[in-house]
């Protein structure tokens, strides 16, 4: 064979490869696309990396702590009078508290109950915008004239929870219902239902005037099934992004609370933000007991932030190559 | 004896602060089982509002529809919108111009054809599949298992056209729209989606009304043709007549506009001067008077009727005689 024809045989083989590559690439949805396109981001790489650090340390962590974070055994190394905190040291790796704790292992479990409030508050906002604003969204869409009516009330529901500060919302609601865990995630939740709620309302609307809706109607497709499998799912890519970043903000939100004394009235009990408002009274002289979870609650927002940026990149068909 | 009667049909938008569109003005056709009717215009002159309006399809607010469209002795204006929503995929069906935006870009095509199956016919998930994997068969989309479980975006253009009107047929439904099924399409693709249809259309009886603003389509397919400009029918025959001896100066026009294989090169192409927008209301004489080059006094005097045996037209000076345009285009059949 001429050297030519090798050439041309060498390169028949390659497409032959490349198109079996393809081939083996069919059946994919657009969300396995966006998750192929969201591996090539650094962004999202960093961000995820953060992330799994972050929850792996949240769920097996405390397994493996090394004291027990409520114990103060090390109280007698404490000195409140000379303001003395022991610092870092082979046996404490973060040093103790000025409660005589081990800092390394609450930092530890206030990962895990940090994680725990954050996602519990999105979670919440995440249930209750999105029947609202579904609801809504449907009803305007393609409910006609009584539709759209319904949607004005939820909305303008909607509007008073947005018309309120959310800090000053959150605050007033943790005040009726007595400082506490649970109240504290509540208020987090509740805070961020109607940004849920907006977004997907109008997602919704921008897709129920696009053709496949018109095309699924004129198939007699009923209006329920159009909203649930044709509607919701082309709107829910904002939305998921929205809940990635909120989980940020919601440990921030948390964090602030209980930083202002309205989180959880036990201080025994780790959670970073609640870490961050003891070490306050230690501050001059053990700034290290505030930085700790300062740095957590910075490095978690931040990997939920990347996280979150690089995929509202990759779910944006704008932006779509 | 025909399936569906439109009769007067009229389409007219209405928005607070502006003044009244009328879309469709006085529409009237028939079509017969196993009939093709074609609907012939440029943009804007009220095809894919007529068949909107006849799918129930238009938007409730703004929009008033008028006159008749008797199926099956129902009125399809009067209905409500629960026994259109029945009678959509049932009895109507539709294929949309562009068959990429027309379907859900993250369903299976296989999900989104079963729907109507279980919808209307009432199947089972599992008999749904089956039949839907035959339907794609019958239109011709080739190893339809794999096709089922893919998405939109995984389809050429013309398979993706097939798949709509596997959709639309699946129900074998007694009328079918087509709003321009082949504009987003290649030739070769055109010609077989063209074919596709012409066999649903024989072998289950369908009246299908053929909505395009290409000329060579109808030649090749429809029966008869209705010629729209500006919302109303300005030149209706059957499909032989209609090519041979155009009498209105526009469906004259049309033809000359198209470009001939024959002609001498260099030779400028014959386009139809201004555009739809240089339009006179109806109401003051014919609307196409102030593009044509046949225009007189009468024109603009009164709106020109609609007259003539099976051959009309709505003009009071038109072309008689031999056709100087493409009849060649009857020859593609």
């Amino acid at each position: 064979m001429t050297q030519l024809g090798k050439r041309k045989l060498e390169k028949l083989e390659r497409l032959a490869e490349l198109s079996a590559i393809n081939a083996g690439e069919r059946g994919e949805s657009l969300w396995r696309e966006a998750f192929k396109r969201l591996r090539r981001n650094p962004t999202a790489i960093i961000g995820a990396g953060i992330l799994l650090l972050f929850i792996l340390i949240a769920i097996i962590g405390p397994f493996f702590v090394p004291y027990d974070e409520k114990d103060t055994h090390w109280i007698g190394q404490v000195s409140a009078r000379d303001n003395i905190i022991p610092g870092p040291s082979a046996q404490h790796w973060l040093g103790i508290d000025h409660n005589g704790r081990d800092e390394f292992s609450r930092m530890i479990v206030g990962a895990q109950n940090t994680l725990f409030v954050g996602v519990v508050a999105t979670a919440i906002g995440l249930i209750f915008g999105c029947l609202l604003g579904g609801l809504s969204g449907a009803a305007f869409g393609l409910g006609g004239k009584r539709g759209r009516q319904l949607d004005n009330v939820l909305m303008r529901f909607v509007d008073m929870l947005l018309a309120m500060p959310s800090l000053l919302l959150a605050v007033s609601i943790v005040t009726i219902l007595g400082p506490s865990l649970p109240t504290v995630i509540i208020a987090v939740g509740v805070i961020v239902i109607p940004t849920f709620a907006r977004l997907l309302r109008g997602s919704m609307i921008a897709q129920a005037s696009a053709e496949y809706v018109v095309a699924a109607t004129s198939l007699g497709v009923s209006r329920r099934k159009i909203a649930l499998t044709h509607i919701l799912p082309n709107s829910a890519a904002p939305v998921i992004v929205q809940a990635t970043l909120t989980l940020a903000t919601a440990i921030i939100e948390v964090a602030g609370l209980s930083f202002l004394g309205l989180g959880n009235p036990d201080p025994s009990v780790p959670e970073w933000g609640t870490m961050l408002n003891d070490a306050l009274q230690v501050f001059e002289f053990a700034p290290r007991l505030a930085v700790f979870p300062a740095l957590g609650i910075i490095i978690t927002a931040l990997g939920f932030t990347l996280l979150g940026e690089a995929m509202r990149e990759a779910l944006d068909p704008k932006l779509r190559k | 004896m025909s399936l569906l009667d439109v009769q007067e049909l009229s389409v007219v938008f209405t928005q607070r602060g502006r003044e009244d569109v009328k879309a469709v003005d006085g529409v009237s056709f028939r079509v017969g089982a196993g009939e093709i009717v074609g609907v012939v215009g440029e943009s804007g002159c009220g095809k894919s509002v007529t068949a909107l309006a006849l799918m129930g399809l238009l938007p409730e607010k703004g929009v008033v529809v008028k006159g008749r469209a008797e199926f099956d002795g129902m009125d399809l204006l009067a209905l409500d919108q629960r026994t259109m929503r029945d009678l959509r995929g049932r009895e109507l069906g539709m294929i949309f111009q562009d068959p990429l935006s027309s379907l859900n870009p993250v369903v299976p095509i296989g999900k989104q054809v079963t729907e109507v199956l279980t919808r209307h016919r009432g199947m089972a998930n599992d008999v749904a599949t089956k039949e839907a994997e035959l339907l794609l068969d019958r239109v011709g989309i080739p190893d339809p298992r794999r096709r089922l479980k893919e998405y939109p975006h995984q389809l050429s253009g013309g398979m993706r056209q097939r798949a709509l009107i596997a959709m639309a047929v699946a129900c074998k439904p007694r009328v079918l729209i087509a709003d321009e099924p082949t504009t987003a399409l290649d030739v070769t693709i055109q010609a077989q989606i063209l074919e596709l249809l012409k066999e649903l259309v024989h072998e289950d009886g369908t009246a299908l009304i053929m909505i395009t603003h290409d000329l060579g389509v109808v030649a090749g397919l429809c029966d008869t043709i209705n010629v729209l400009y500006a919302g109303k029918v300005v030149e209706s025959a059957p499909r032989k007549p209609l090519f041979a001896t155009p009498n209105h100066p526009y469906t004259r026009g049309l033809l000359g506009s198209i470009p001939r294989l024959d002609s001498v090169r260099g030779e400028p192409l014959n386009p139809i001067p201004g555009s739809v927008r240089d339009l006179l209301p109806w109401a003051e004489g014919c609307a196409f008077a102030p593009r044509c080059e046949r225009v007189i006094e009468t024109c603009i005097e009164a709106t020109p009727e609609l007259l003539g045996g099976p051959h009309k037209y709505r003009c009071v000076n038109p072309v008689l005689g031999q056709s100087a345009g493409p009849e060649h285009l009857l020859e593609q059949e």
